[in-house]
C-alpha cells in the first residue's frame, strides 16, 4: 500500500520544511524583537515605524508576501539575495525572507504581550540604578517578557512550521510541493494527505509539549 | 514656615545637595505638586510626612525624574537635572532609590540584583562587584540569601536586599518611597533597623513614609504635606509636640495616640 512513497524523497522534503521553518524561526525572533522594542520604545518614529509595519504585515495573506518576494523583490527590484541565479536557492531564501517579514510581525505581539506582563517596578527600579533605554529592554524587562511569552511564541512556531508549505507558491521543493505533485502521480489521495499530515504532526506535536514544558520551567515567580 | 526655611538655608547653604524651585505638576486637572519648595542638605535625614494623595510619593519620584515635572528646577550636588538620555541615566545612578514593593529583578537572584548596576553602570569588574554585593548584603542581614530569588525571601529581606542593591552605586542621596508599607507589622523593624543605621553613617536621606516612631528617632527635619503643598517644616520635636498648621495638627490627632 506505501509502495509509492518509495518513488519519492519525503524526507528530503520534510528536511526542506524544517530548514525553512528554523530559519525563519530565527530570523523572526530577531526581528520581531526589534519591533517589539521599536513599538515600546521612547521614539515616537521607531513607535509609528513598528506599529505600522506589525498592522500592514499580519493583514496581509502569507501568499501574497511569498508572491511578492518572487515576483516584486526578485523579477522587478531584482534582488537575488545571492543566489547566483540558482532557481532552488533564490527560491528557498525568497521564501525565508518573506516567511521572516510576516511572522515577526506575530512574534512581535506575543512579544508585546509579555513585556505588559512585567510590573512597570521592575522597569521604573531599573531606571533608578542608572540603566540606560537599551539596557532596561535587554536586561530586565524583555528577559523576563520572553519567559512570559514562550506560550504564545509556541503558537506562533507552530503556525509557522505549517506556513512554511505556503513557499510552494513559488515553488521550494518542501512537502507540500512534493505532496502535489503526489498527488498528481498517484490515485491514492487519502494516503498522500495523512502521510504529509503525520509528518507535519511529526514536526509541531513535540514543539507543543517541549516548549510547553520549558515555559513552565523558565516562569518568573513573583 | 518661610522663617523656617531660611533659618534652615542659613545653615545648610553652604552643602545643598537637593534642592527643588518652585516645582509644579499636574496629573491632568489635578495639581498634584504645587510650587514646591525644598533643600536638602548633605548628611540631613528628611522625612516627608501627610496624609494619602497629598502628593508625597509623586516629590520623591520627581527627585529622580521617575516622574517629569510641568515647571520649576531641581539641581542636585549643584546639577540641574538632565531631561533625559544619558546624562539622565548617569544622574539616577548617584541617587539611590528604595520603593514600596521593593521592585527587585524577579528573574535574577539577590546577588546578582545588587551586582547589575556596579557591572553595567558603574562598570566594576565581576569579582570587585560580587565581594561588594556580598559585603552589603551582610551589612543589611540577608547575607546567607545571596542566592536565592527574590521570590523566595519575606518582604522584609526583600526590601533589605533593594536598599542593597541602592547602595551598591555609591549614590549621593537615597529616596525612600514608602519602604514599610508594603510589608507585614512584624518585618517593618528590620527594615527601619537598616534605614536608621544609614542615617547615623551619614547618608543623605529623604524618607516618605508613615511611621512616626523613624521620623522622631531618625529625622533632621520633617515635612509636612497635604493637597500637594509642603505646609509645616520643622524639627521632629517641634513638628509632633506642637505642629503648627491646622492641617498638621488634624493629620497628627488621627494617626497618634492610639
Amino acid at each position: 500500500m506505501f509502495d509509492f512513497l518509495e518513488d519519492y524523497d519525503l524526507l528530503g522534503a520534510f528536511w526542506t520544511t524544517v530548514q525553512l521553518a528554523l530559519l525563519s524561526a530565527v530570523g523572526s525572533l530577531i526581528w520581531g524583537t526589534l519591533l517589539a522594542g521599536m513599538r515600546v520604545g521612547p521614539v515616537p518614529l521607531m513607535r509609528g515605524f513598528g506599529t505600522a509595519y506589525v498592522n500592514i504585515v499580519r493583514n496581509i495573506p502569507l501568499t501574497v508576501i511569498i508572491l511578492f518576494t518572487s515576483l516584486g523583490l526578485y523579477q522587478t527590484l531584482n534582488v537575488s539575495l545571492g543566489a547566483d541565479g540558482v532557481v532552488e536557492t533564490l527560491n528557498f531564501r525568497l521564501s525565508v525572507l518573506g516567511l521572516i517579514a510576516y511572522t515577526s510581525a506575530f512574534v512581535c505581539e506575543a512579544l508585546r504581550s509579555g513585556i505588559n506582563t512585567v510590573p512597570v517596578g521592575q522597569a521604573e527600579a531599573a531606571r533608578a540604578i542608572g540603566l540606560s533605554f537599551g539596557q532596561v529592554l535587554r536586561l530586565v524587562v524583555l528577559p523576563q517578557a520572553f519567559r512570559a511569552s514562550v506560550g504564545p511564541l509556541t503558537n506562533v512556531l507552530i503556525a509557522l512550521t505549517k506556513n512554511t508549505t505556503v513557499a510552494a507558491a513559488i515553488g521550494v521543493a518542501e512537502a507540500a510541493t512534493l505532496m502535489k505533485k503526489m498527488i498528481e502521480n498517484e490515485a491514492q489521495l487519502l494516503l498522500i494527505s495523512a502521510v504529509i499530515a503525520l509528518g507535519f504532526v511529526i514536526l509541531t506535536l513535540p514543539t507543543g509539549l517541549i516548549l510547553g514544558w520549558v515555559g513552565k520551567k523558565v516562569a518568573v515567580k513573583r | 514656615m518661610t522663617e523656617v526655611s531660611v533659618a534652615k538655608d542659613a545653615v545648610a547653604a553652604t552643602d545643598d545637595l537637593v534642592v527643588l524651585k518652585s516645582v509644579n505638576k499636574h496629573f491632568g486637572a489635578l495639581h498634584v505638586l504645587q510650587d514646591i519648595d525644598l533643600t536638602i542638605a548633605r548628611g540631613e535625614v528628611v522625612v516627608v510626612i501627610g496624609p494619602s494623595g497629598s502628593g508625597k510619593s509623586t516629590l520623591c519620584r520627581t527627585i529622580n525624574r521617575l516622574e517629569t515635572i510641568d515647571s520649576g528646577d531641581i539641581t542636585i550636588d549643584g546639577k540641574p537635572l538632565p531631561a533625559e538620555g544619558k546624562a539622565l541615566a548617569r544622574l539616577r545612578a548617584d541617587v539611590g532609590m528604595v520603593f514600596q514593593s521593593f521592585n527587585l529583578f524577579a528573574h535574577k537572584t539577590v546577588l546578582e540584583n545588587v551586582m547589575l548596576g556596579q557591572i553595567k553602570v558603574r562598570k566594576t569588574d565581576k569579582a570587585k562587584a560580587e565581594e561588594k554585593a556580598r559585603a552589603l548584603l551582610d551589612r543589611v542581614g540577608v547575607g546567607t540569601q545571596a542566592d536565592k530569588y527574590p521570590a523566595q525571601l519575606s518582604g522584609g529581606q526583600q526590601q533589605r536586599v533593594a536598599i542593597a542593591r541602592a547602595l551598591a552605586m555609591d549614590p549621593k542621596v537615597m529616596l525612600f518611597d514608602e519602604p514599610t508599607s508594603a510589608l507585614d507589622p512584624e518585618m517593618i523593624n528590620e527594615v527601619l533597623e537598616v534605614m536608621q543605621q544609614l542615617a547615623r553613617d551619614g547618608m543623605t536621606m529623604i524618607v516618605v513614609t508613615h511611621e512616626m516612631g523613624f521620623a522622631r528617632s531618625a529625622a533632621n527635619r520633617v515635612v509636612f504635606m497635604a493637597d500637594g503643598r509642603i505646609v509645616e517644616e520643622a524639627t521632629p520635636d517641634q513638628f509632633f509636640s506642637n505642629p503648627r498648621s491646622d492641617r498638621a495638627k488634624d493629620f497628627l490627632s488621627k494617626i497618634l495616640h492610639h
